[in-house]
């Protein structure tokens, strides 16, 4: 076992932690601990666009930023959070301009925007060009701009430690945060990092369903822990479809195309949004677009042979808009379908993409431990985190403006935290949990293979706790993941080695999936409603009456049988009462 | 050596089923794990493969399947994160970007795939490389926008047209691809390589950076752009269709010239 000090640890190193990171490490001494490279963050994937009210190409203004983000969020967001997140934006951008974010300019030589799903002009009127991009590698050029600028500062990164639990010292006011244990993927060894501050940014869980835009290594891992630890998850059942991954494939084709101009329709060629969302059509947000793409195919209007997706139909944009603004895109279809957007339209269907839920923080990325209080020394940021800007449904490109808005707030708060304090002893053998489920997973204790029980788990997802969801699907999801729990305590893997046992890394990572989906489908069957990205054929209406809360989730006892404890936190209310949601 | 009847059968399980229009494939992995092995070797498995079957998913097969000590890197699995360039028929790709209907493309008599790593970087294990050398060479040009003076309170402007001359190089995710194709790389491991050259090219060229002096200087090192021979295999190699070779030569052009 290796020890470390440091004053700031961060856990991930995609958007949030490396914004974290740039802020942290020019005041306090920190380390980055990331189980990738920090360039292969999931991050580099996002392509639309970053929203900001810059008013660059047209009138815009933070204050009906927020206002979409909160009717985007089906009133579940905490207004306080957006109104920061929307008046944040600006800076936000102009700083990773300033970084060297190569952004797409106007003729001005300013900074171009294009409209997106959900952003619209004076409270929902019209669309709004507002997503400022880059082509659509928006993601990728963020990614590779805050790297560029951890490598300036001389940020220092732990690249391939798998991070497996978080070290928590019980003081007279309750749990501190006092480090991190990781697994060092090519030697096997352990570390500890004893530090004053930890920032999880470990990203999404998108791994649960079969069909999704998510990472091979999206497995929920930063929640998991912090579930593990007995701390709360928040509002978990809120989990966002895409309405246009690739047919089949679930690969991310960007809502900027709809930005530019595509549209979305049916196997007869209709213009099918126009019957959903009157005013702004295909840029209606997500949720929406996505129900109502798996109501046509239900319905029988699918395209195909199976009649079992829709089209994305860009082929009136012209060669030269795909080549240019969205040439990634343009190559995905081609590479993976075979499918040229300039002259044909693309089969596309709706692809797990988005956990609105998380680890619940408040707007200085401070984990909460129950409604009222903080851990000490602990923050999220970035898709791990629920601060909740997004409440029931995210907007097109808010998650870019996430990571970078709370990602540089929780990079502030973690490193004036630990300048304000001494560090806290950890607890006696702090690495002992880790060990012994490491020893666990490689002992011989049973026959069950790791790739059949996360197949069955990604097979019960898809089908039973998807767009639209059942009392009884939701039922035999939970029977299906309870199952396959109780499986998992018998699973065996094949390499008992030190070096770089990844046999070993996709087991640990499958034991948070099974836990993260539980918690999704027991949230899930509890809101007796239908919100957001949250929808229930048997409860179709937004119930305010009962459910305008934030869920919380708590793990009761140990181990994988443990149950789970729904509880409730209010949503902040500024100054948007709810209203229906039409667009 | 064929690892599949011995490994599939016995404590790994049942195989899934076989998808309809699958055809069985050998795939030949290039595997060496120096906590066990003197030499690296040849494992060749059989498997069942879709058309439009991503090489990645061949190597999923195995490690799921047949061989859980398989080892080699993977993320995004849509040609975005470059986690898993690796040598395959010969030639560097992204495991997730070649489809098996590719390979077999052409005679269709041949149903053997052939995977090694990326060559000039130390293997750590089968297809997994040290790929620190790498970073360290990308680290070493300086691949952050560098300015003087005090900030614009907006952001900087730029005309299209200044933006439009280095969009290409910006299209770099590091996979290592190009570098591990380079003939000079593998035997000057000294030399920068292509992508560091190009992610140089990527800040020399942006009207808005003042470090294009202090990176020619590190560029024009004994290590640096006059190791490349213009074999082109860096532009061939790119996953994300750089102009790799022509990005070198615009960073010579403006060594010889001094001027950007």
């Amino acid at each position: 076992m290796q020890f470390h000090k440091y004053d700031v640890v961060i856990i991930g190193a995609g958007g949030a932690g490396m914004r974290a990171a740039i802020e942290a490490g020019q005041r306090a001494r920190t380390a980055v601990l990331t189980k990738l490279y920090p360039t292969r963050s999931h991050t580099g994937a996002a392509q639309g666009g970053m929203c900001a009210a810059l008013a660059n190409v047209e009138e815009d203004n933070w204050e009906w930023h927020t206002f979409d983000t909160i009717k985007g969020g089906d009133y579940l967001v905490d207004q306080d959070a957006a109104e920061i997140m929307a008046k944040e934006a600006i800076d936000a951008v102009l700083d990773l301009e300033k970084m060297g974010l190569p952004f797409n300019r106007t003729p001005e030589g300013k900074i171009d925007q294009r409209r997106f799903g959900g952003h619209t002009r004076n409270h929902g009127e019209a669309a709004v060009r507002r997503a400022c991009y880059a082509a659509d590698r928006t993601g990728h050029m963020i990614l590779q701009t805050l790297y560029q600028n951890c490598v300036k500062h001389g940020i220092e990164f732990f690249n391939e430690f798998y991070v497996l639990d978080i070290c928590l010292t019980e003081t007279e006011d309750g749990p501190v945060c006092t480090g991190a244990v990781a697994y060092e993927l090519a030697t096997g060894e352990i570390h500890v990092f004893q530090a004053k501050s930890v920032v999880f940014a470990t990203g999404g869980f998108g791994k649960v369903f079969k069909t999704t835009s998510n990472a091979h290594t999206l497995t929920g891992d930063g929640m998991g822990i912090v579930f593990r630890k007995g701390l709360p998850l928040e509002d978990m059942e809120f989990y966002q479809f895409h309405p246009t991954g690739l047919a089949g494939l679930g690969i991310l084709l960007t809502e900027g195309a709809r930005g530019e101009g595509a549209i979305l329709r049916n196997a007869s060629g209709e213009r099918f949004m126009e019957r959903y969302a009157p005013t702004i059509k295909d840029l209606a947000p997500r949720d929406i677009v996505a129900r109502s793409m798996a109501l046509e195919v239900l319905e029988g209007r699918g395209a195909g042979p199976n009649k079992d997706y829709v089209l994305l139909d860009c082929t009136h944009l012209g060669a030269e808009v795909l080549e240019t603004k969205l040439p990634d895109i343009t190559e995905f279809a081609r590479t993976y379908l075979a499918v040229d957007p300039v002259k044909e339209p693309v089969p596309v269907y709706p692809t797990a993409h988005y956990a609105m839920g998380g680890i619940p923080t408040n707007v200085h990325g401070e984990v909460l431990r129950d409604n009222d209080h903080v851990v000490p020394g602990l923050y999220a940021a970035g898709e791990c985190a629920c601060v909740s800007v997004h409440g029931a449904n995210r907007l097109g490109t808010n998650s870019l403006l996430d990571i970078n808005v709370f990602g540089r707030r929780a990079g502030i708060a973690a490193a004036e935290y630990a300048n304000a304090h001494e560090h806290v002893e950890l607890p006696e053998t702090p690495a002992k949990a880790v060990e012994e489920q490491l020893a666990l997973v490689l002992s011989e204790h049973g026959h069950e293979r790791v790739a059949d029980i996360r197949t069955e788990l990604q097979a019960t997802m898809d089908a039973n706790a998807s767009v639209y969801r059942t009392e009884d699907t939701l039922k035999q999801a939970l029977h299906d993941v309870q199952a396959l729990k109780e499986r998992y305590q018998r699973i065996t893997v094949q390499d008992k080695g030190k070096r770089f046992n990844t046999d070993l890394l996709e087991a640990v990572e499958l034991g948070f999936l099974l836990e993260l989906a539980e918690v999704l489908v027991v949230g899930a069957l509890a809101r007796k409603e239908s919100r957001g990205g949250h929808a229930r054929e048997d409860y179709p209406n937004r119930d305010d009456t009962n459910f305008m809360r934030h869920s919380m989730y708590y793990k009761e006892g140990e181990g994988m049988a443990a149950d789970i404890r729904l509880d409730y936190k209010p949503v902040t209310f500024t100054r948007y009462q709810p209203m229906e949601r039409k667009y | 050596m064929t690892a599949t009847a011995e490994v599939s059968t016995g404590s790994r399980g049942a195989q899934p089923p076989v998808p309809d229009g699958a055809i069985t494939l050998t795939l030949k992995v290039r595997r060496f794990n120096p906590e066990v092995d003197d030499e690296p070797r040849w494992d060749s498995f059989e498997i069942p493969a879709l058309p439009t079957d991503r090489v990645l998913n061949l190597l999923h097969y195995v490690k799921w399947y047949l061989d859980g000590t398989l080892t080699f890197r993977r993320s995004c699995a849509h040609g975005i994160c470059g986690s898993d360039a690796m040598r395959i028929n010969g030639v560097n790709r992204l495991a997730c970007k070649v489809l098996v209907k590719d390979l077999l493309a052409g005679g269709g008599k041949q149903t053997t795939i052939t995977i090694e790593p990326i060559k000039g970087l130390p293997v750590h294990k089968d297809l997994l490389v040290d790929m620190e050398p790498f970073f360290e060479a990308f680290r070493a040009v300086k691949p952050y926008l560098i300015t003087y003076g005090n900030e614009p309170t907006r952001e900087r402007v730029q005309s299209v047209a200044d933006r439009e001359r280095f969009d290409d190089t910006t299209k770099c995710i590091l996979c290592a691809c190009c570098t591990t194709s380079c003939p000079v790389y593998w035997t000057e491991g000294s030399y920068f390589g292509p992508a560091a050259i190009v992610n140089a090219h990527r800040f020399i060229f942006d009207s808005r950076d003042e470090g294009a002096e202090e990176r020619l200087d590190i560029l024009n090192d004994i290590d640096g752009v006059w190791r490349c021979r213009t074999t082109f295999n860096c532009t061939d190699a790119c996953p994300r269709g750089i102009q790799v070779t022509k990005a070198i030569q615009e960073v010579k052009r403006a060594l010889l010239f001094k001027r950007v």
